[in-house]
């Protein structure tokens, strides 16, 4: 055969496969709102930089007739791009085939892609779209699920890990998502659950739709187990990019630097915080106020928002941020709020993101449920997360500082580098009206006027507790800083912090309480 | 913040902060202790069979019926001595968990 009747035959046979499912089943896929698996590859790397492998693959499977069925790429496409120049492994499932359905060649062609990622320290991003397991696969199907947990497993804290869920996700297949850092979701298109509506309508009589049961908005919102909510897949995309800038490719790197650019000028320091311990503001204005260009990406944006986490820069460097809320339930730290925070502190340690944290918070949030849902297991978490990370720790008291609290958020005693206080906050063992009740009680109770000896003995604590000064006269705080001199300070610490290095006692891992 | 935000009061060791209060706390369950003559469904399932009726004398083990769930026939054992006071369910009833099932006096 003359060379070009071969590449004519090769370009014949792509063109074939190219259409996935057929133009029908491309047709009902756009009705329901979504984009092919190839588009949105397309729409998410750099344009002509996508690499495919594997396009030939095909089943092997040969009970239930399925013999006879041609099934193109066997359902799903895989391979390698860049975003905003950066690699990423990349993998899609083909709805329009089989329903994306999982049988063992489309599993092996996702492990071959994860291995590939794990190999060359690039971040991996998979987006779901799929019916489940190939029920006439059987128990080849459950293998392959299997084979990529492992793998989400072995590569988690290695290399980023990215899933996107741009249709159905339910049974098992939603633990591959659920080991990876980041699940991105859109709204009326993402459906995550282990039983669906109908299993529990026959086993409960309970009836429910999709959305309801696990649609985007439920799982930003009550599970948590989504980190980004987008109303399009274009949105989502951009969500997809802007957090790869941010980032490193590995463990073993850093993320990149970008041109530093000092706050925009309407986020004025000064006049955020209130002086009265008990009034609410926006924490996410202090952030704005001293990251690069004013620009905070937040992560879990609506799910626990006594406590705001997320990335920004500081010149031009990556930083993690973690703040208490006082806007939202007075940014107590609680089960989920914990959660939250403890999640994030580990994945900056696990990629080289020096943490910042915020603190402003009145202590835990009291009541049954807290107790009996394991406010203390969870509660832990934060000290953990904060004890065992070894990047750079820097912490800002911004006003309250109370109790547990104190200690848990990024104190001096959890090995922060360096603690910052602002002359309105205040380091106590409590707040001045409760440690007053207790200390001064009997004082309190044999007076004439109990209200107005109250009233006096909260005011005697405020003057002498409720302030940085005690903790500044013991070194748990480095530095009483005016909230102008914030950015300054923050910046000098991260430069100073570039080749920070302690080593923790050998061990296989810790036990975290998870 | 936005002028039109809707705030409440938390109290933290009995100082009020002013903050927004989340639907998960305003919706949470008050707390109320559990009554050991109240039996409630541990699982969701189907009531497969009652073997006890209304009135009816009952010994600590014995036991009260049948639940159908997750695949397996589930005997649920009385806790202690009594008496049926009434059944709250019959024969081929779903129930989710924490259905009351029947109460003892």
């Amino acid at each position: 055969m003359p060379v070009n009747k071969k590449i004519r035959e090769l370009q014949e046979k792509r063109e074939k496969v190219l259409l996935g499912g057929g133009e029908q089943a491309i047709e009902k896929q756009k009705a329901m709102g979504k984009r092919t698996a190839r588009e949105r590859i397309m729409a998410l790397l750099d344009e002509n930089s996508f690499n495919e492998y594997d396009l030939f693959v095909e089943h092997d499977a040969r009970d239930f007739d399925m013999d006879k069925k041609s099934l193109p790429s066997d359902g799903v496409i895989i391979g390698s791009g860049t975003i905003y120049g950066a690699p990423v492994a990349i993998f899609a499932q083909d709805f329009t085939v089989a329903g994306g359905s999982l049988g063992l060649m489309h599993s092996r062609k996702i492990t071959k892609i994860m291995d590939h990622a794990l190999k060359m320290r690039m971040p991996l991003i998979g987006i779901n779209d799929s019916g489940g397991a190939r029920i006439q696969e059987g128990v080849n199907s459950l293998a392959g699920y299997g084979e990529i947990f492992f793998r989400n497993t072995i590569s988690s804290g290695v290399i980023p890990q990215l899933s996107v869920i741009l249709g159905p996700c339910a049974g098992g297949a939603v633990y591959s998502p659920a080991l990876t850092d980041f699940v991105f979701v859109v709204d009326n298109i993402s459906k995550m659950f282990i039983t669906g509506p109908e299993v529990i309508k026959t086993v409960l009589g309970e009836e429910i739709s999709m959305e309801d049961l696990g649609g985007a908005r439920v799982h930003c919102e009550i599970t948590g187990n989504a980190h980004f909510f987008a109303l399009s897949e274009e949105e989502c995309f951009d969500q997809i990019k802007k957090l790869i800038t941010f980032i490193p490719w590995n463990n073993g790197q850093k993320a990149r630097m970008f041109e530093p650019a000092e706050p925009k000028p309407e986020y004025n320091i000064n006049k955020i915080v209130p002086e009265d311990p008990t009034l609410p503001y926006d924490v996410k204005d202090v952030i704005r106020a001293v990251v690069d260009n004013s620009d905070f990406f937040e992560i879990m944006q609506l799910y626990a928002k006594n406590i705001v986490i997320g990335f920004g820069r500081m010149g031009g460097r990556t930083t993690g941020f973690v703040a208490n809320q006082p806007l939202e339930m007075a940014g107590v730290l609680d089960v989920d709020s914990s959660d939250k925070a403890a999640r994030f502190i580990r994945y900056c340690d696990a990629f080289n993101i020096p943490i910042i944290t915020l603190v402003d918070l009145p202590g835990y949030l009291p009541g049954v449920d807290q107790e009996h849902a394991g406010v203390i297991r969870h509660g832990a978490k934060v000290l953990y997360a904060y004890s065992e990370a070894t990047v750079p720790k820097l912490t800002v008291i911004l006003r309250k500082a109370y109790g547990g609290g104190y200690i848990a958020m990024s104190s001096r005693h959890l090995r922060a580098d360096f603690v910052f206080a602002w002359p309105s906050a205040e380091i106590a063992v409590m707040g001045p009206e409760g440690a007053a009740n207790i200390i001064f009680r009997k004082e309190i109770m044999s007076s004439d006027d109990p209200d107005g000896m109250r009233k006096q003995k909260v005011e005697e604590y405020k003057t002498k507790f409720a302030n940085p000064y005690v903790a500044a006269s013991r070194g748990y705080v480095d530095a009483v800083i005016e909230p102008s001199e914030t950015r300054k300070f923050l910046m000098h610490s991260i430069e100073v912090s570039e080749n920070k290095d302690v080593s923790m006692p050998r061990k296989k891992h810790g036990l975290p309480p998870f | 913040m936005k002028e039109n935000d809707k705030l409440g009061y938390l109290n933290i060791d009995t100082s009020l902060y002013k903050t927004r209060i989340s639907e998960k706390f305003q919706n949470r369950k008050s707390y109320k202790p559990a009554d050991p003559r109240i039996i409630l469904s541990f699982i969701p399932g189907t009531v497969l069979d009652i073997l006890i009726g209304k009135g009816q004398i009952v010994k600590k083990g014995e036991i009260l019926m049948i639940l159908d769930a997750m695949k397996m026939q589930n005997k649920l054992k009385c806790i202690m001595d009594g008496k049926v006071k009434s059944i709250a369910v019959k024969k081929g009833d779903k129930v989710s968990k924490g259905t009351v099932l029947l109460e003892l006096e």
